[in-house]
């Protein structure tokens, strides 16, 4: 068996190494971008319909609950080898996080806050959009920051299937017995989620200006 | 794609549900996997949160425990043991043990550490010791919230033990991975039924266990 840690890993195999992290980014950007278009506006819609806030967490809770690999393979004898397969898996599991912490955000509204944007002649499309959402916004994007860096762990599973990203160097490793493969794929998939995590944090002070002080 | 009939017509084979690797030792292996790992994650996880949130310290292991175990991948780990100790059951019950610590240990001291302030200092009042107060006050006022983290952590085990399929291990990940590579949809799409079902079930019944651990709501 070969060695556990080896720089001529990510030296020798590069090109390899950078196709398969760009697919790993590719793959987490795509499914947190449709996790959010889905939750956000069921998660505005439950805030305004409150009875759809039970089955719709019930749902999404039930979906987190089926073991990853059942649902990559789930799609598999329709859709086959294709992105598409890992891809609704892991929307799938975005949407429990995204849409429990929008919820959260918007319930977290101050009532004095809503009564007086109504005082003042808001809407309810610009209530949402000026106040609602604003305010929401840091339980938002603490959402997506779990969504993402579970997202990146989860992709590896991927590779069994079809499209993982970093997960095919982490399976060639076991396959090859060279340990030092699955260790250095491994590492850059950790690194990639904290990596996501630092600019989700910048991002996050960047959108919310006035919670910076606290 | 009649992936549907097949599946129909390999869940009513009685070969498939019977023998050595049928559907029900399969259901027990992964069953078995999965119980060895939680009960090896929980001796250790909840009486070290016990302890931790009893004397309020720790609260930084606590986080970073539970920030780490979402951004580290399940199947890195599996792989990583497998390299280290060959095939078979022990890397799986090390790797599910490993998923299955850090959600018993986050519930288990936020639990202790929620404790009223109140229902403390009453407790001390009454003479009660540090030890009394852990195993009297803090422990059952806890409780909810360990079963909760219990409940988690077990949910997570049935789920990684199906990945461990990958890694050559038995359980009911076994026929996804086997009817993927031998192209039978029929084996497959059963196997994330069976799968599917054993984790709703679990939630479920663990959910009903949790409900009626509250000593506030009994």
């Amino acid at each position: 068996m070969g060695p556990w840690w080896s720089a001529d890993f990510f030296t020798q195999r590069a090109a390899e190494i950078e196709a398969a992290t760009r697919e790993h980014v590719i793959l987490t950007l795509i499914a947190v971008g449709i996790g959010l278009a889905i939750s956000l506006p069921l998660a505005v819609l439950a805030h305004r319909r409150t009875w759809l806030a039970t089955p719709l967490l019930a749902i999404s809770g039930a979906i987190y609950t089926i073991p990853s690999l059942a649902l990559f393979a789930l799609l598999l004898p329709w859709t086959g080898l294709s992105r598409t397969t890992v891809e609704v898996g892991l929307v799938g599991y975005t949407l429990l996080i995204l849409i429990r912490n929008t919820l959260t955000g918007l319930s977290g509204v101050p009532v004095d806050v809503v009564d007086a944007a109504r005082g003042m002649g808001y809407g309810s499309r610009r209530l949402l959009f000026r106040v609602e959402l604003p305010l929401a916004l840091p339980a938002i994007i603490a959402g997506v920051r779990v969504a993402t860096v579970s997202t990146i762990a989860l992709v590896t599973v991927g590779a069994e299937v079809s499209n993982g990203g970093l997960g095919r160097l982490i399976l060639q490793g076991l396959q090859d017995e060279y340990p030092a493969e699955a260790v250095g794929a491994s590492v850059l998939c950790v690194g990639l989620a904290l990596v996501a995590d630092l600019l989700l944090v910048v991002v996050q002070r960047l959108a919310t200006p006035w919670a910076r002080q606290r | 794609m009649n992936a549907l009939s097949e599946t129909w017509s390999w869940l009513t084979t009685a070969d498939h549900w019977t023998g050595g690797a049928g559907v029900f030792a399969r259901l027990v292996q992964h069953l078995q996997l999965s119980a060895e790992a939680l009960l090896l994650a929980g001796v250790v996880a909840i009486p070290l949160a016990l302890i931790l949130g009893h004397v309020g310290r720790g609260s930084w292991l606590v986080v970073s425990l539970a920030n780490a175990s979402r951004a580290v991948p399940v199947l890195a780990v599996l792989v990583l043991l497998v390299l280290r100790m060959g095939i078979g059951d022990r890397p799986v019950v090390y790797a599910l043990a490993i998923f299955a610590f850090p959600p018993m240990v986050t519930n288990t001291y936020a639990g202790v550490r929620g404790v009223d302030p109140e229902v403390r200092d009453a407790a001390r009042g009454l003479g009660l010791s540090g030890n009394q107060m852990l195993r009297r006050v803090e422990l059952p006022l806890a409780l909810p919230l360990i079963a909760a983290g219990v409940r988690t952590a077990a949910v997570q085990v049935v789920a990684t033990a199906t990945i461990a399929a990958i890694v050559g291990s038995g359980g009911l990940g076994r026929f996804i991975v086997d009817g993927f590579q031998t192209n039978d949809y029929g084996q497959l799409v059963s196997g994330v039924l069976v799968v599917a079902l054993l984790a709703l079930a679990i939630e479920l019944t663990l959910g009903a266990a949790e409900r009626r651990l509250d000593p506030l709501q009994r």
